[in-house]
């Protein structure tokens, strides 16, 4: 086991130490809310000296992700960092990047979409980007948002992967709010690592010179997607490898997928983020109660880990899956994967989207949501009550 | 027609060496006819050579030698700088 002793941070500091310890060569970002911290503690840290990192200091989200590529691709270990309105006016970028094979790491705060404007949690931004082909990791409190930040680059930069990786955390929830959090050594942050592992053909090597981001017409576009999917499905074994050496290094796991309570649980919730901790509390609460529930949180999103959740969800009575984002006139989109990866089972599905625009979810209504009394939009004035 | 590759046989990203890269003859584009020079009026100023977009004015050293076809989109800038009247829009003789 590898630790310094807790300090106590934001979830937001806690992205900027881990930056701080992965020292990237290059940061091209934008400020926003609630992503602000992030950039804002790395760059001090980088003005005292403590990272060698180049901030580049660009003129929006599409300018941090254009720079991002460029130098990911000739060379430089990468990161920035947005939330919301910044992912979507990135979007367009972010999809080149997965494209392009930029092996890139981005912190994400998020945050509501406008409008109305806003800018507090809720997970749409990310869902925006949901088909960019990019790797989205979701943490649970600071503490995770630092461990999958140590672990994204060894995701990002395998050979197999070469994607973008995206460590997500509640806007506010986790980026604002300090708790105690365990860092690595620097040094043992270094080692784990390692060295940035240049393209096969690198943008600046004059001496070969080479097409990067070229045209595809009709008769090659759709392999290039379909080779983009495979990096993703390569992604799954990766994760899982980088999982098992964090874990090695800290006794901490950071798997796909965290099994909370399933021992015997006819009745399980699946979530992301920081909500999944405010289920564990109502979980153990009906547990003493003798009721047979349980959690299954997601903490890879993309790639979707559909095997694990068969595996573990297949044979339950009730599966439950809480959105923090709606897809008007449509199913949310992680209610959409989870039906999808159980399509077949013996398990009812049910599916309620919450937590809008930073609205809170309280435990009483997890209750409610585990006893079928809560309406589809959980939360929200006006919905019908079922009890 | 070469034989397109499949998906796992793509560059990653599809970064690509210029001898990977494919060589479309893009002298079919042409709709408008085609720039004839007369050879024996050229003053050889090259201003052609200096405006052609597509890099189809063929030189033998420093001497105006004639247009590549496969590569010429017909857009006519090199007729339109001649001064000497070497060049002018023809209809294409192939149809």
């Amino acid at each position: 086991m590898s630790t310094v002793a807790q300090q106590l941070l934001t979830g937001g500091e806690a992205v900027a130490h881990a930056l701080c310890q992965i020292q990237p060569d290059v940061v091209p970002v934008y400020p926003i809310t609630p992503q602000t911290p992030i950039i804002q503690t790395f760059s001090s840290l980088v003005a005292d000296g403590e990272a060698h990192t180049e901030i580049v200091n660009v003129e929006s989200e599409h300018s941090a992700m254009s720079a991002a590529i460029g130098a990911a691709l000739a060379g430089a270990r990468t990161a920035t960092a947005t939330s919301s309105q910044g992912l979507a006016l990135m979007a367009e970028v972010v999809y080149i990047a997965a494209s392009m094979r930029a092996p890139l790491t981005m912190a994400v705060g998020n945050r509501a979409l406008s409008g109305p404007i806003n800018i507090h949690c809720d997970h749409s931004d990310s869902m925006l980007i949901r088909d960019s082909g990019v790797v989205q990791l979701f943490a649970e409190n600071a503490q995770e948002a630092y461990d999958l930040m140590v672990m994204a680059p060894r995701i990002a930069e395998h050979p197999e992967v070469s994607l973008p990786v995206l460590v997500c955390q509640d806007g506010f929830t986790i980026t604002h709010a300090a708790e105690p959090v365990s860092m690595l050594a620097d040094d043992d942050v270094q080692a784990f690592v390692g060295a940035y592992r240049t393209p096969v053909r690198p943008l600046l090597d004059a001496a070969h010179p080479a097409t990067h981001g070229p045209f595809a017409m009709p008769d090659y576009y759709f392999e290039f997607r379909r080779a983009q999917g495979a990096a993703l499905e390569a992604a799954r074994f990766v994760v899982a490898e980088v999982a098992d050496d964090f874990a090695r290094l800290t006794g901490r796991r950071n798997d796909a997928v965290e099994s909370y309570r399933l021992d015997g649980a006819d009745v399980v919730v699946v979530a992301l983020g920081s909500t999944a901790g405010t289920v564990k509390d109502v979980v153990d609460e009906l547990r003493d109660g003798g009721e047979p529930v349980g959690l299954l949180k997601i903490r890879s999103f993309r790639p979707f880990p559909a095997a694990a959740l068969w595996r573990l969800l297949a044979d339950r009575r009730e599966v439950i899956v809480l959105d923090r984002a709606d897809s008007p006139g449509g199913a949310p989109p992680l209610a959409a994967d989870v039906a999808f990866a159980l399509a077949g089972c013996g398990a009812t599905l049910r599916g309620h989207v919450y937590g809008l625009g930073g609205r809170d979810l309280h435990p009483e209504a997890i209750r409610e949501i585990f006893h079928d009394q809560a309406p589809r939009y959980v939360g929200v004035r006006g919905e019908p009550c079922l009890v | 027609m070469p034989q397109l590759k499949q998906w796992n046989e793509l560059p990653v990203a599809g970064a690509l060496a210029p001898a990977d890269a494919a060589q479309p003859v893009t002298g079919g584009w042409r709709t408008a006819g085609r720039p004839v020079p007369q050879l024996a009026t050229c003053v050889n100023c090259l201003l052609c050579w200096l405006y052609c977009p597509d890099s189809a004015i063929v030189l033998d050293g420093t001497t105006f030698a004639g247009i590549d076809y496969d590569y010429c989109k017909g857009c006519a800038l090199c007729v339109e700088v001649c001064p000497a009247g070497t060049l002018s829009m023809q209809q294409e003789d192939d149809g």
